[in-house]
């Protein structure tokens, strides 16, 4: 199912496979005899392959179960039916000591630097935690010197170790919580929104230290966002979700310059580009229409609830190429085939029966 | 740091045409248990019936704190202005009496903020609460209230405004929230809007529809907006001129066009490096080293000088002023001159 | 305000990347000013001894916990301060007013009043102490497993505690100190515990509930940590605020609880001494001798105030959203 992708394709095996993931969370109702309601369908069906050294990215908007995928990859949350296979068995089943060593080699950072990290606990504390979980890892009297090493990996000065976290800033906690991350030498690090709640001037800071420690540490990263550019930036494919499936995935350059499905277009057509004047020139496509020039598309409406999500294609509902078909049928996860053996960029996965390319006038 | 050398992002101050508002040498402070935090130091902007002005910041650079006090809702104490005036259509805000103030608020000037969900009363319904700006202020009937609430939910296009009127904040999404709260900014025709982050909270989709609504709103009319944000591409697309803040000072202003070309200071031209590109991918992101400063210990000089790549001897002792740098442009670095040539 | 409050607890490093971070650290505390501390100097402040610091500069905090001090050691030596026995009364001395070494008068029993004031004490502040800790050692740890296990223990312990919020205190008492017909200061902190519980319990199912659905949780259950680690390292040191803060200010009322219950003639009884029994005594002599119910009365309002006091002010010493 990886056959699409090409050129600067990922090196690696497959490290991580996810197949039909499914996380409904159940609606109750009573308090001491609850019966279930309905379902908030959060993670409906998916599917994708993460490859031993490359970042894929997932973007989508919220509540389109980006964070809850990697809740589920995490074993934070049970998977209602799916499979997560790591090295070819299934963690979705484990508990115990069996889970126990399967996250050793998968992490994760999490999105709030300021939630993340356990107030009462020192910076040596929290990043030396792993060591005591997984002792194993590190002999007792190693500990303080492999905690000041990943320090000073991140970037912080190793004498901070006696110090709490309310005594950092945002992007240096962040990078503790990095850190943490890294301790235990996992081989696949789950981002969930690493950046989004750092200032502007920082998350560039950040973005390069995980760039740096994939190639130092040969990390396969699952990087979650809803800032498509820095997706784009550090990512080698994209996966672009929408109420709890997956819209289109592919490279990087597939997902952002030939985009197919009419969602992923719309989300980048969004985007405010930092440029005074791109405003002219959508300006001046809009008036053409939309098939002129990079005209802005608006979506109308809003995300529908996951609990009560469309039938057929999740996206008809604000979808201006809707059909009857879209209620009928939900597109699968494929490379469509007008485009399947066209050896071009739009041969890649995309979930929609409508599948085309927008005339986009190359702007970059 | 005289008024005139200051406001070169303000038109002549001779033409007829005073601007809507005008913010000079602003000052506030807060008085923490740490210490004096000084989050406005000497701020001036204007803006003109009809434009909009961006007021770009990270958190803590004083974007926030300086729309507050325009509003007259800042908290004080802790906080303090020691010194500074706002002009509203001429007249000083600040040394008007609270009622003077309170009429103006609301009326002339609205405010939108980022977090809609929290602004809105969740046990009234939408319609009362729009409803109430005409009652209290216009003093109409129930009805007559209602029926301008519905024509304004139309107007930020509400779909089904008519059935929708009387259900509560909670039953609307968060991009409906955030347009029934620019339908309270607008509900009495302000002369002057200020939206605090107003597509913050927003997904990208939604944030499109809400910026479409409020520049199509404000092309209508002759409206000035205040657009405060950190978002470099939210202002790319609407603002006729930013002011960049940082540590409680703008640093720059200028016409939108003209800073992105060719910003005149460090700070913004970090900013503008460190978005990713596409040509540059694969390569490290262009990075502003070190944290934003901490209002209670800025540094001295030039407040950006630790993390700039181009701080002489200077700059760690001397606060630039904001040199003209052109036209309606102003650049608050020593070296300006060098950061607008390569 | 949000951008002030954003900035103070930031440390004012100007150091992020690898090279440079180690040279330049011209930190400082929130209190030292920039330049004066390095880090190596600096001391760690927990947030625990934040909130000591907080407290410590609060005379709220040095005047309750003076008047605390006090009342705890006449409560263990009341014959510090007051030679006299308590019991032994000259009934020809009944209702008389104040005299050389009797400052505070005698009651209709003829007992000296200052001696059975401050001997009131000790009864005072041990049902206090005695049902507060009770009362936090059961309620929190009821209501922290219901907050972390969740499920049909939950769903039962909440049921459970409504119940038992929904027995009027009062009535609740006299019904069960009568049954009981103890009268000591065992049974009536028992009664308060056992009424008292679903109090903290709540508060410390939120709080861990609270602190369960914190990130650092998350991460720690993805590191692997085992229940009891997120429970102890994790959970428990961050719910333990509130709870105390309920706690400190629960101890004045339970106090004053006692006193309407001996007032009422179901809490202590003769020949105990404490301030409800001689206030309820004097009652109904306010006019021929009011003093003998202004001195029980007065120490009781003044213990009941140094509580409550202490538990304000180290609610805001803790209480993180003023940080």
């Amino acid at each position: 199912m990886t056959d699409t992708v090409k050129g600067a394709a990922p090196a690696g095996e497959p490290i991580l496979q996810v197949r039909n993931l499914v996380k409904h969370f159940p609606l109750t109702r009573g308090i001491v005899f609850q019966k279930q309601v309905g379902a908030v369908k959060a993670v409906d069906g998916i599917s994708f392959d993460l490859h031993r050294g490359e970042t894929l990215g997932i973007v989508g908007e919220s509540g389109c179960g980006k964070s809850t995928v990697a809740k589920l990859l995490m074993n934070l949350e049970r998977a209602t039916s799916g499979e997560v296979f790591y090295k070819g068995e299934d963690i979705t089943r484990l508990s115990g000591r069996a889970l126990k060593a399967v996250r050793r080699n998968i992490q994760m950072v999490f999105q709030d630097p300021y939630t993340s990290l356990n107030p009462r606990m020192t910076v040596g504390d929290i990043i030396g935690e792993p060591f005591d979980i997984h002792p194993e890892v590190a002999p007792k009297g190693d500990r303080r010197k492999r905690v000041q090493e990943l320090l000073d990996v991140v970037g912080l000065n190793p004498e901070y170790v006696n110090r709490y976290p309310h005594q950092f800033s945002g992007g240096q906690r962040q990078r503790i919580g990095i850190a943490r991350g890294l301790a235990l030498n996992p081989e696949i690090i789950i981002c969930d929104e690493p950046v989004s709640a750092l200032d502007v001037s920082v998350q560039a800071q950040v973005v390069n230290l995980m760039e740096k420690l994939q190639d130092e540490f040969g990390l396969s990263y699952i990087f979650i966002a809803h800032d498509l550019s820095i997706v784009r930036h550090i990512s080698d494919r994209v996966g672009v979700m929408y109420l709890g499936r997956m819209a289109e995935i592919g490279t990087d350059a597939e997902i952002y310059e030939h985009p197919t499905h009419p969602y992923t277009q719309a989300l980048l057509s969004a985007v405010p580009v930092p440029d005074p004047q791109a405003r002219e020139q959508r300006a001046a496509g809009a008036d053409s229409g939309a098939a002129a020039g990079r005209g802005r598309i608006i979506l109308s409406g809003d995300v529908p609830s996951p609990a009560d999500p469309p039938s057929g294609c999740r996206f008809r509902t604000r979808c201006w190429k809707a059909q009857d078909r879209c209620a009928q049928e939900q597109p699968l996860l494929a490379v469509p085939e007008v485009f399947r053996g066209s050896g071009t960029p739009a041969e890649h996965e995309s979930a929609c029966h409508f599948a085309e390319e927008r005339a986009t006038a190359e702007a970059a | 740091m005289t008024a005139t050398d200051t406001m070169a992002g303000a038109p002549a101050p001779a033409t007829a045409t005073a601007p809507l508002l005008e913010v000079r040498d602003l000052h506030v402070e807060f008085h923490t248990r740490d210490g004096v935090a000084r989050a406005v130091n000497g701020v001036n902007y204007s803006v003109n019936a009809g434009e909009t002005l961006a007021v770009l910041g990270e958190s803590g650079s004083g974007k926030s704190v300086t729309a507050q006090a325009i509003m007259g809702i800042l908290d004080m104490p802790p906080g303090r202005i020691p010194q500074g005036e706002i002009l509203f259509q001429g007249q000083d805000m600040l040394k008007m009496s609270a009622e003077a103030r309170r009429k103006i608020r609301g009326r002339k000037i609205a405010m939108i903020f980022q977090d809609a969900l929290s602004s809105l009363n969740p046990v009234l319904s939408v319609g009362y609460q729009l409803g109430e700006m005409f009652r209290v202020h216009q003093g109409l009937s129930r009805k007559a209230a209602k029926a301008r609430s519905i024509e304004l939910m139309d107007r930020v296009r509400i779909p089904g405004a008519r059935a929708r009127v009387n259900d509560y904040p909670h039953q609307f999404s968060g991009g409906m929230r955030q347009r029934i709260m620019i339908a309270m900014a607008l509900a009495l025709e302000p002369d002057l809007i200020i939206a605090d982050e107003p597509t913050t909270a927003l997904d990208v989709t939604v944030q499109a529809q809400v910026m479409d609504l409020l520049a199509e709103l404000q092309r209508e009319s002759t409206m000035g907006l205040i657009l405060i944000t950190h978002d470099l591409g939210v202002v790319a697309d609407v603002a006729d001129k930013i002011a960049v803040m940082y540590a409680g000072r703008i640093v720059e202003n200028a016409p939108v066009h003209e800073i992105y070309r060719q910003p005149a200071h460090p700070y913004t031209k970090g900013l503008l490096q460190s978005i990713p590109r596409v040509d540059r991918k694969g390569q490290e992101l262009y990075a502003i080293k070190g944290l934003p400063p901490n209002l209670l210990h800025v540094p001295a000089g030039c407040a950006f000088n630790p993390r700039c790549p181009m701080a002489q001897d200077v700059c760690r002792t001397d606060v630039p002023p904001l040199h003209t740098v052109g036209a309606g442009r102003g650049s608050a670095c020593h070296f300006w001159k060098e950061t607008l040539g390569d | 305000m949000p951008e002030t409050t954003e900035t103070t607890p930031a440390a004012t490093t100007p150091a992020t990347t690898a090279a440079d971070t180690a040279a330049t650290a011209t930190a400082a505390g929130p209190v030292t000013p920039a330049g004066t501390a390095t880090p190596e100097r600096e001391k760690a402040r927990s947030l625990w001894s934040d909130a000591w610091h907080d407290l410590s500069r609060k005379p709220m905090f040095y005047v309750s916990g003076l008047l605390i001090l006090f009342l705890v050691v006449i409560a263990i030596w009341p014959g510090a301060i007051a030679s006299g026995n308590p019991l032994a009364c000259d009934l020809s001395k009944s209702q008389m007013g104040p005299t050389s070494g009797h400052p505070f008068g005698f009651d209709t029993q003829g007992c000296d009043v200052y001696t059975r004031t401050v001997y009131g004490a000790r009864a005072s502040v041990s049902v206090g102490i005695f049902s507060t800790v009770g009362v936090a050692v059961l309620g929190s740890l009821l209501g922290g497993l219901a907050g972390f296990f969740g499920g049909w223990w939950d769903a039962v312990l909440s049921r459970i505690s409504d119940i038992f919020f929904g027995i009027p205190i009062l009535l609740g008492g006299v019904v069960f100190l009568s049954v009981v017909k103890g009268g000591t200061v065992t049974t009536v902190s028992a009664f308060m515990i056992l009424l008292g519980w679903p109090q903290i319990a709540r508060i410390a199912r939120g709080a861990v509930i609270t602190a369960k659905q914190q990130d650092y949780v998350q991460a720690a259950k993805a590191l692997g940590a085992s229940n009891t680690r997120m429970l102890l390292r994790h959970i428990a040191p961050n719910a333990l605020a509130p709870i105390i803060v309920v706690a400190t200010i629960a101890l004045g009322t339970y106090i004053s609880l006692e006193a309407t219950l001996s007032f009422l003639g179901v809490g202590l009884k003769p020949p105990a001494v404490s301030w409800g029994i001689d206030i309820s005594q004097a009652s109904d002599q306010i006019r021929n001798a009011p003093h003998m119910l202004l001195w029980p009365a007065g120490a009781l309002s003044i213990t009941v105030l140094a509580f409550i006091m202490l538990g304000d002010a180290v609610r805001d010493a803790l209480d993180p959203k003023l940080r």
